[in-house]
């Protein structure tokens, strides 16, 4: 037997205080009269905002790739790099190490990401039961690797700051590198709208 | 439920509620609205894609080299790969959308890479920036896909006002594209590009003229190759011309305008003659030439085609062939030597002479044989005696001998006599063969045996005639002595002859006395001294009055 959740008991808890309040129909989303936190079962919506926001990232993803995220211009020699070229002349060039890194924080991880958020929602809309708590272990996983999918927009930014010497050498942010930063916002955004208690959900016996 | 947990639990406030959740797909929606605008943009400006060849890909980079035109990106190189058969490189190039209209044939492209010529040096900004490919459009509207890059930046790029022109030349010289073409000194053009004409007979050299200059070229304009150094010596010393040092090295072509001719501004394209320095640019013209054969009996070491053809000094035309002959009856080699003559340069004189050319002609040769009857011959004549070089005189020649001239042969043929120097030489040689006749062996034989004789002789002059000439030399040097000894101071007859003289001054001192006294007292002659002394006795007798 499975011990009995908060909604068979007929209760509500606050997020915030901890407030355990009377549950009745139509109290979802009212404020708990001690703090003031909105007072909710699961997050409302969700499924809907969560797939909203990771269809966005998927979109902003795409340019973020094909612009170049970095202008340099060293000696008068001007070039754009996006991400996969920029991969691609520090693998090209012996620097094996950090094309790995630059790759799986800027490739890998997103990829996974998107993967993993569309494989969260889909089993948890399908109510599924099947490994639930490496479900869990997943999505906490994703939350702290969302902290450091800004990793490329630090290291422009980083660059633009440092190499600024007119004439010399100047590195400039390019378009990609915004689409970038605001697909990480939104696959993070995507991941704090899914409410892991879903992966439970399905556990109804 | 348990109702009895619902009396402790809290009542939850009411509030008015949120927006509603379907903004959230907002999100989404703007996202793909930036996408397609992106994709959209970049499709839009893509432009058509070229291929053009190249023989290397030096300094190209597939993905990053640009294609520049008036140094704006119009595209970059996407792809370079070899030629099927391996001759050159295929550069794909991806150019935008509004250079869609240099994918016409008449576009020319080339590498530009910092290049350290005789003319300076350009694409330096390239050497840190790496090469891109310039562009330049032409005229033509036929849409192309393929383009064969130049080796070379072209000199004149299109849009430049001026003008091109195309000179003829035989020559090239040391001309090259980008060759400097002056006027008065200035640079005011280049050479754009030369070919030799379809026939192989002549170089045609295209240069261009920048605005405003080539308003300067006209008609009359005469171009001259200003190429390297044009040291002259000459009666009024030693001159060194040149352009610019710049032509010395990479040569150039001048232009000028006579200023008794100017004329109306040449119209693009006009061609002109290129001559080879300016001296010949700016002589008159020469008019038609005329062929007249030379017939030499002498050898001619030091005549070459080119050589001037000079009538009494003045510049009249110049060798142009040389053959040798054999004269079967003679048994000799002349040579003949072909001319050309050019009656124009005769000048202002030509008036009072029959006309060369046309109708006249018949009168023209009469006119030539009256002059060969008068002296007329041609002479093979050194020009400068250093080097040996001849030249060819016209001149009249005093006591000529009579030759036939044959006013119906083509080409005319003129008369010949060896020159004044030939003549020297040759007196000359029959100097030196009459002393080489000499019998300078035999007047040696003899003089050897004279002196022989000579030598005989003195060796007995030497023997008894000097021992007797050396005993006489020694009694006259004793006799000498004696003489010397007899004269000297204390020698007794030096003595005498003192003592003798002094008894000499005493008589003439009472001589003297004597003859004061009579002069004074002449009667003491007749009557002695009154109570004076007497005279004395030693004095002579003085004659009576």
């Amino acid at each position: 037997m499975r011990p009995p959740r908060a909604a068979e008991l007929g209760l509500i808890a606050c997020h915030c205080c901890d407030l355990v309040c009377e549950y009745h129909p139509g109290c979802e989303g009212r404020p708990c009269p001690r703090c003031g936190s909105r007072l909710q079962r699961r997050r409302p919506d969700a499924q809907a905002r969560a797939w909203a926001l990771l269809i966005a990232g998927v979109l902003l993803y795409i340019p973020a790739n094909l612009l170049p995220i970095v202008s340099s211009s060293l000696l008068g020699k001007d070039d754009n790099s996006t991400i996969l070229s920029s991969i691609l002349d520090f693998w090209n060039g012996g620097s094996w190490g950090i094309a790995l890194l630059v790759f799986g924080a800027s490739v890998v991880v997103p990829c996974v990401k998107f993967l993993a958020l569309a494989f969260l929602l889909l089993s948890s809309r399908r109510g599924s039961t099947w490994a639930g708590v490496q479900r869990t272990h997943l999505y906490r996983l994703l939350e702290l690797f969302g902290y450091w999918s800004m990793l490329d927009v630090m290291v422009v930014a980083m660059l633009a700051a440092a190499v600024n010497f007119p004439a010399l050498g100047e590195i400039e942010p390019a378009p990609g590198v915004l689409f970038f930063g605001a697909m990480v916002i939104v696959t993070m955004l995507s991941t704090m709208s899914f409410d892991p208690r879903s992966i439970w959900d399905g556990d109804q016996t | 439920m348990n109702p009895q947990h619902s009396e402790d639990a809290a009542e939850p406030l009411i509030t008015s509620p949120r927006w509603p959740a379907a903004l959230v797909w907002l999100v989404p929606l703007l996202a793909a609205l930036l996408g397609a605008s992106i994709l959209l943009q970049s499709w839009l400006s893509t432009g058509p894609e070229i291929s053009i060849e190249f023989r290397t890909a030096n300094g190209l980079e597939a993905g990053k080299t640009p294609v520049k035109y008036k140094d704006v990106t119009v595209g970059t190189v996407s792809d370079i790969s070899l030629s099927e058969d391996g001759s050159h490189v295929i550069a794909r190039v991806a150019l935008i959308k509004n250079a869609a209209s240099l994918a016409f044939d008449g576009t020319r492209f080339w590498v530009v890479r910092p290049r350290v010529g005789a003319n300076g040096v350009s694409g330096i900004d390239t050497l840190l920036s790496g090469a891109y490919i310039g562009v330049d459009k032409g005229i033509a509207t036929k849409p192309a896909r393929h383009f064969i890059g130049l080796e070379q930046p072209p000199v004149v790029l299109g849009g430049m006002p001026g003008k091109s022109f195309v000179l003829h030349t035989d020559d090239l010289g040391s001309l090259d594209i980008g060759s400097p073409v002056y006027y008065r000194r200035i640079a005011v053009g280049r050479v754009a590009a030369y070919h030799l004409a379809p026939d192989g007979k002549d170089v045609r050299v295209q240069i261009f003229i920048d605005a405003p200059y080539d308003r300067s070229v006209s008609r009359n304009t005469r171009f001259w190759n200003a190429s390297g150094l044009d040291v002259s010596v000459n009666a009024d010393g030693f001159k060194l011309k040149t352009q610019s040092l710049s032509t010395i090295v990479a040569g150039g072509v001048a232009f000028a305008t006579p200023d008794y001719a100017p004329g109306e501004a040449a119209a693009e394209n006009a061609e002109f003659e290129l001559s080879r320095d300016q001296e010949s640019a700016m002589a008159a013209p020469d008019g038609p030439a005329h062929f007249i054969q030379l017939r030499f009996t002498q050898a001619l070491r030091g005549l070459s085609i080119g050589a001037p053809v000079k009538f009494l000094g003045m510049d009249l035309g110049r060798v142009v062939s040389m053959d040798l002959d054999y004269d079967t009856s003679r048994r000799r080699f002349p040579t003949i030597v072909g001319i050309l003559v050019y009656p124009q340069r005769l000048g202002q004189v030509r008036k009072k002479l029959p006309d060369f050319e046309g109708q006249a002609q018949q009168q023209a040769v009469a006119f030539l044989r009256s002059m060969v009857a008068q002296g007329l011959r041609a002479q093979a004549r050194s020009g400068n005696l250093l080097t040996g070089q001849l030249y060819i005189s016209l001149e009249f020649v005093a006591n000529a001998a009579p030759v036939s001239f044959d006013a119906d042969a083509r080409p005319l043929v003129l008369p010949t006599v060896e020159s004044s120097l030939d003549s020297l030489q040759d007196q000359l040689a029959s100097v030196v063969s009459k002393l080489d006749r000499l019998p300078i062996e035999s007047i040696g034989h003899h003089l050897d045996s004279t002196l022989l004789n000579l030598d005989q002789t003195l060796v007995q002059f030497n023997g008894p005639l000097l021992g007797e000439t050396t005993r006489t030399l020694q009694q006259a040097q004793r006799t000498l002595s004696s003489a010397q000894a007899m004269f000297s101071e204390d020698a007794p007859m030096q003595q005498e002859i003192g003592q003798t003289l002094q008894d000499a001054q005493r008589s003439f001192r009472s001589l003297r006395a004597l003859s004061e006294l009579l002069s004074r007292q002449p009667e003491s002659l007749l009557r002695g001294l009154p109570a004076a002394p007497p005279a004395s006795p030693h004095a002579p007798e003085a004659p009576t009055p």
